[in-house]
């Protein structure tokens, strides 16, 4: 019990104010890294402060202290009994190299299981043009996909030699591809919150456009182009609204749990960090996409050749699966024989 | 789980705080203004960019695009992340994100959050973000819910204006500190408010009906601690209770504007 309030808030509030500094200083510097002793008078004041705290909750009229002093518990409270590492310097080479992909293989299920979805619609939208081929106009949303495969790349070819039809255009249909799907990947991932239904869809979605669209031009025999034009962009493209797709499901993995025997609250605490790692990964993938379609994907023969377009979008792939599945391995290693 | 307007926090050392949660109301008005201020970003940028019309349109219509896309998905997260769980909106609506279990917030609760708004404002006007905000026994929305986090009240409470109520005038009761502490330690904050109440409305009240309010809280006063009859003779009972409102709160008045 407090007799005299003054006098206990007269010695007390250096104390307060002492702590109050210390976490002004943290907050200023989140880098910041204390040694032992300001650790320990850190631990002393944040449970002085916090028995000042109790002893004050039963006075009637120290609504403001007590507020003041819940405040300060709290905000020291975070500080204590934080177990999550602290921010480290960020460094961007080895988020991109270690991080990323080490990220990526740890939920490499969810990887796959995107990439069957993916697949599936794939297949569906496949055989629906292929055994009714009125099913274009049904299937695919956009007005330059309806035309026939043949009409299409002799008009492409011919207008691409006569002129550069993005002429004075490349860095707005880039930066409008970049963004747009960007914007699609994260609604994707976001939709991962309905239990994965909406992602489910979404993939599935996608799939079947690209199913549709391939089988389209395969059978008027226009491979080729459709290699050519695809590639280059898609390579990386299409595995980031995949990797999107991954993100999605991991979310709906922890919101459901399967049977974990983990909290709610914990399981989405321990993906958050993945699930950030590989949004920004597939957000730097859509980056280099946007810029090789607006630049490079939308070319045809006689401008360029399509064996360079192919051979350009195969050499992007085999480094995309090489980067994906072996950087940051000696890493991951070197930490299992700890 | 019970809606609850208030998020009371135990801490391992036995101490509870307690951390006020922020209705939809305040946070769509805070981004009402995120979104003004928002524009207001990107009207600058457009500016900035007439001036490199001159050199290629192509790239200033580029520029726009990406400026939007980066402005718009990311104002929120640099904001929280930057000014510790608050943007322009949540500062002046004295709104603030949190952890909700009191702890740090993490740069990938921020962005879990601000991503998934994408969710949030379907279909409209941030529709299902306000329905589970409702709903949500924390006032959340979806990306607080995947993210962890809560939005808590910062309110500035307004220290009553003492000076019109206790004009420093001898009080009697002063004369035993003792049973002024104990008057402290048994009087409750519900308890210390009503007396404060009623004084700073005396005015508004009917003549009898404020005869017949200060007797009953001096009455009740005077259960609480049995002042001696010498303190208490010759005051009326509305002075009673001012005298007893000065014990309770004036005493910390120098005090506390030193904290």
């Amino acid at each position: 019990m407090i007799i005299d309030l003054e006098r206990f808030i007269d010695e007390e509030k250096r104390y307060w104010t002492e702590l109050e500094s210390i976490l002004d200083k943290l907050d200023r510097d989140p880098f910041r890294k204390m040694n032992l002793s300001e650790i320990k008078r850190l631990h002393y004041l944040y449970q002085r402060t916090s028995s000042d705290l109790a002893r004050v909750m039963g006075f009637s009229t120290e609504t403001e202290i007590r507020r003041y002093l819940e405040s300060l518990v709290g905000h020291a409270y975070a500080e204590v009994h934080e177990l999550r590492e602290k921010p480290h310097r960020f460094s961007p080479l080895h988020w991109f190299f270690q991080v990323f992909p080490q990220t990526f293989r740890q939920h490499l299920r969810a990887f796959v299981l995107a990439l069957a979805i993916t697949a599936f619609g794939f297949a569906i939208g496949g055989i629906a043009v292929s055994i009714d081929r009125e099913a274009k106009s049904v299937i695919l949303p956009f007005s330059h996909l309806q035309m026939d495969p043949s009409k299409r790349v002799a008009y492409e070819e011919e207008t691409g030699a006569a002129k550069d039809r993005l002429q004075g255009k490349k860095a707005t249909f880039s930066a409008f591809l970049m963004t747009h799907n960007t914007r699609v990947s994260l609604f994707t991932f976001a939709m991962g919150f309905t239990w994965g239904i909406g992602t489910v869809i979404l993939l599935f979605y996608n799939g079947i456009i690209l199913g549709a669209t391939a089988l389209d031009f395969v059978h008027a025999g226009e491979s080729t182009f459709l290699l050519g034009w695809l590639l280059p962009h898609g390579a990386v493209e299409i595995p980031a609204i995949v990797l999107a797709g991954q993100a999605g499901l991991i979310l709906a993995g922890a919101l459901i749990g399967w049977g974990r025997r983990v909290s709610f609250k914990k399981r989405l605490r321990t993906v958050a960090p993945e699930l950030v790692t590989l949004l920004f990964g597939l957000a730097i993938m859509l980056i280099w996409a946007g810029i090789v379609e607006a630049f490079f994907s939308q070319y045809h023969e006689p401008v360029i050749p399509y064996y360079a377009k192919i051979i350009f979008g195969a050499l992007e792939l085999t480094a995309l699966v090489l980067f994906l599945g072996l950087s940051g391995t000696s890493k991951e290693k070197l930490r299992g024989k700890d | 789980m019970e809606k609850t307007n208030t998020l009371h926090i135990k801490t391992p050392e036995g101490i509870t705080f307690a951390l006020p949660l922020a209705g939809p109301v305040a946070r769509f008005l805070a981004w009402v203004i995120d979104f003004a201020c928002i524009s207001v970003i990107m009207m600058v940028i457009n500016m900035g960019v007439q001036i490199t019309q001159i050199v290629s349109s192509d790239f200033a219509q580029a520029a726009v695009i990406i400026s939007y896309f980066l402005v718009s998905t990311g104002y929120g997260i640099l904001c929280e992340w930057a000014y510790q769980g608050q943007t322009i909106g949540k500062r002046l609506m004295s709104v603030r994100v949190m952890d909700i279990q009191g702890l740090r917030l993490q740069f990938s609760q921020i962005v879990i959050r601000n991503l998934l708004r994408f969710i949030d404002s379907l279909p409209v006007c941030y529709l299902v973000g306000g329905l589970s905000c409702l709903l949500s026994p924390k006032s959340q929305r979806l990306g607080d819910l995947a993210a962890n986090t809560i939005v808590t009240r910062e309110p500035k409470i307004p220290r009553p204006d003492l000076e019109q109520i206790l004009p420093h005038k001898y009080n009697s009761l002063r004369d035993h500190p003792h049973l002024v502490a104990r008057l402290r330690q048994r009087t409750s904050p519900h308890e210390a408010n009503i007396a404060l109440q009623a004084l700073l409305r005396r005015n508004e009240l009917d003549p009898i009906c404020r005869v017949e309010l200060f007797s009953q809280i001096a009455a009740h006063f005077k259960k609480i601690i049995p002042f001696p009859q010498e303190v208490i003779d010759g005051i009326t009972e509305e002075q009673f209770v001012r005298n007893v409102v000065d014990a309770l709160v004036q005493a910390l008045g120098t005090s506390k504007k030193s904290i």
